[in-house]
């Protein structure tokens, strides 16, 4: 079997990275903080290289919408294996419906069996691209998925609802967006990276519409204030469970 | 006449705890616009029965949809029924749990629509007329407001944020025609493998009692287990990423960046440090108490009360305590 995915992945600020709000109160600013592979999307890397490496026969098509230096994203998921890549260039950072609909628009000209997201973006968790993206293609979708195996047109995926898992049946071509699951990314070797050198990225101008949704205000969380230390070791019990209960109403 | 949608999740031919939070954040909508909740209810043969509570939680129509290919949920099926429903009947905004259903449904929800999205709220009011929305991103280190520019936003609601109040509405019942194939499904949900059957999620506890790296053993997660259990069905257990990497946990239970991220009313921290990812998944808690035997563990410095020292002999007291307590 050949087997033929596409996956959508992300650059995004480190998970230490500080942020700021922007001057304008409403776009982040991450200047200074390191950019990496959305963590998420890196199990979507690994799912699509481990099933491609089953089938024997297949290719992974790695597709990034973002600025230039998006370039070194896609280029990370080169170096893990895959074989090619697309960069649809915007100097914005669209989210949501926004970029779904870049991503359908180049995901529909292509032939794929799978294409594959990761859960969430760790920048603006919304946890919606993924789906959104299948819904403007027509096609069958499941989310916060742990493992799925791939037969010739079928997908079965187990996917993590609350207090257990759901097992999914898919026709193929299918969406899946990725979760911690079966799929720990491996790490690129120095082979890896040589070889992604010369791997075909492309690079095309995105097209992309207004988003329709509008960032009024982007703040800092009000810092929580440290409380206090009710006491040291067991004999604290009673006052805290005091203060639970008659103090914060908790319990 | 238009209203506020909100839709009701079902499993298993019961209303989850989370659609009466849905409607509760509807009915906060419909009250500063002027209107009425809309809930939608969609399962299997007989679900109808377990809609009258939802007019408790403040709805004032209830919308049932029974089907036979409604017995589990379908992304395509329900995205159908769902858009049918809002272009037919109009809403100003449509409210889901961010569940893991939610989650799924209302992103192709808002896709169809051509809607704006406004993921995981933690606060909703009305400005103008406006409804704008709290969204907590980056993992928590950035607070969002969030607006939709057409109608009707599509929203979903963390859980545990709103609880349904003392706001009961009359709740009367209608059908839904749904004319749904599961032979036109892309996607079927062949087999629902619970956990623990009564067992709660880390994502929909009131109660949280995580533990970390400091619990020593996989084993010493009884010391926790029993503690959850001490307070009557209300609390889960969680845990950090440390001991999910260590395989002690599974990863269903992992809080922080790269897990869930909780509201619970109470977050009981033990043995876990305080690392920014780990607090990125629960710094909306309610209240946070950490248990640690380092003072200057971060930990302290975003917890409301703290009890410095061994949590192997902290522990099993706090348990009986709270077993005391709650008889
Ligand atoms: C990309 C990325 C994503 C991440 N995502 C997550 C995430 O989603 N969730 C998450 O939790 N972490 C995440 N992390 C990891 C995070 O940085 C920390 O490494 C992790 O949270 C530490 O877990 P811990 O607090 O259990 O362990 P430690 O940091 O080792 O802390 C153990 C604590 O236990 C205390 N202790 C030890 N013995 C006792 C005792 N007998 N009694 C009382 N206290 C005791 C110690 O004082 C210490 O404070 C992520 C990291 C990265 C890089
Ligand atoms: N700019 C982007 N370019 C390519 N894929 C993206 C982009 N933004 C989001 N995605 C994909 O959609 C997933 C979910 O993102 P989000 O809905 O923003 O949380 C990510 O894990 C990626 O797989």
């Amino acid at each position: 079997m050949r087997v033929k995915s596409i996956v959508c992945v992300k650059r995004v600020p480190d998970t230490e990275a500080r942020v700021r709000v922007a001057a304008d109160g409403k776009s982040v600013d991450a200047a200074g903080a390191k950019y990496i592979l959305n963590p998420y999307d890196e199990f979507a890397v690994e799912a699509a290289l481990k099933h491609k490496e089953a089938a024997g026969a297949g290719e992974v098509t790695v597709v990034s919408v973002g600025n230039a230096a998006s370039a070194e994203t896609l280029r990370t998921a080169l170096a893990m294996g895959a074989d090619n890549a697309v960069l649809l260039k915007t100097d914005g950072r669209p989210e949501g419906l926004a970029v779904a609909r870049v991503l359908a628009e180049e995901l529909k000209g292509r032939e794929f069996d799978v294409a594959l997201f990761g859960m969430k973006a760790i920048d603006d968790d919304l946890q919606a691209v993924g789906p959104m993206t299948a819904e403007l293609l027509d096609l069958p979708a499941v989310t916060a998925v742990t493992e799925f195996s791939w037969e010739a047109g079928k997908v079965t995926a187990h996917r993590e609802i609350e207090g257990g898992h759901e097992v999914v049946e898919l026709k193929t071509p299918c969406v899946v967006t990725l979760t911690k699951g079966a799929y720990e990314p491996r790490y690129a070797s120095l082979k890896g990276i040589m070889a992604a050198k010369k791997k075909p990225l492309e690079e095309k101008a995105a097209t992309v519409g207004d988003s329709p949704v509008e960032v009024r205000k982007l703040s800092l969380p009000a810092e929580r204030q440290a409380g206090r230390i009710v006491g040291e070791g067991p004999d604290a019990v009673p006052e805290l469970l005091r203060l639970l209960r008659q103090e914060a109403k908790v319990i | 006449m238009p209203g506020i949608f909100a839709f009701a999740e079902t499993r298993d031919g019961e209303i989850r705890k989370v659609a009466g939070e849905a409607v509760a954040a509807a009915r906060t909508l419909a009250d500063a616009l002027g209107t009425e909740v809309h809930a939608v209810v969609l399962g299997g043969s007989g679900i109808g029965g377990a809609a009258t509570e939802l007019g408790a939680a403040g709805a004032d129509k209830v919308f049932v949809g029974e089907s036979d290919a409604f017995g589990k949920y379908s992304a395509e099926g329900y995205t159908a029924v769902i858009v049918k429903f809002i272009r037919e009947h109009g809403c100003d905004a449509a409210i889901f749990p961010a569940s893991s259903l939610g989650k799924d449904l209302a992103p192709r929800v808002a896709a169809r629509l051509g809607a704006g999205y406004l993921a995981d709220c933690t606060a909703l009011e009305v400005q103008d007329g406006t409804v704008v929305a709290t969204r907590p991103q980056a993992s928590g280190k950035i607070i969002g407001q969030v607006a939709a520019t057409g109608k009707p936003p599509v929203i979903t609601v963390r859980p545990n944020v709103f609880l349904p109040g003392d706001n009961a509405r009359g709740g009367d019942v209608q059908s839904l025609d749904v004319s749904v194939n599961e032979a036109d499904f892309g996607a079927v949900v062949r087999e629902i493998k619970a956990g623990a059957a009564e067992k709660l999620d880390v994502g929909e506890a009131p109660i949280i009692v995580a533990g970390g790296r400091g619990l020593g053993t996989p084993e010493n997660f009884k010391l926790l287990e029993d503690l959850a259990e001490a307070f009557g069905g209300k609390a889960a257990v969680g845990a950090s990423r440390a001991v999910v990497d260590a395989g002690w946990r599974p990863h269903s239970e992992q809080v922080g960046q790269t897990g869930k991220t909780v509201a619970p009313t109470l977050y009981i921290a033990v043995g876990i440090s305080g690392a920014i990812q780990h607090l990125a998944g629960m710094r909306t808690s309610r209240y946070i108490v950490a248990i640690n035997k380092d003072p200057e563990a971060p930990i302290f410095k975003v917890a409301d009360y703290g009890i410095v020292g061994d949590l192997h002999q902290i522990l099993p007291r706090m348990t009986e305590e709270v077993r005391k307590m709650m008889a």
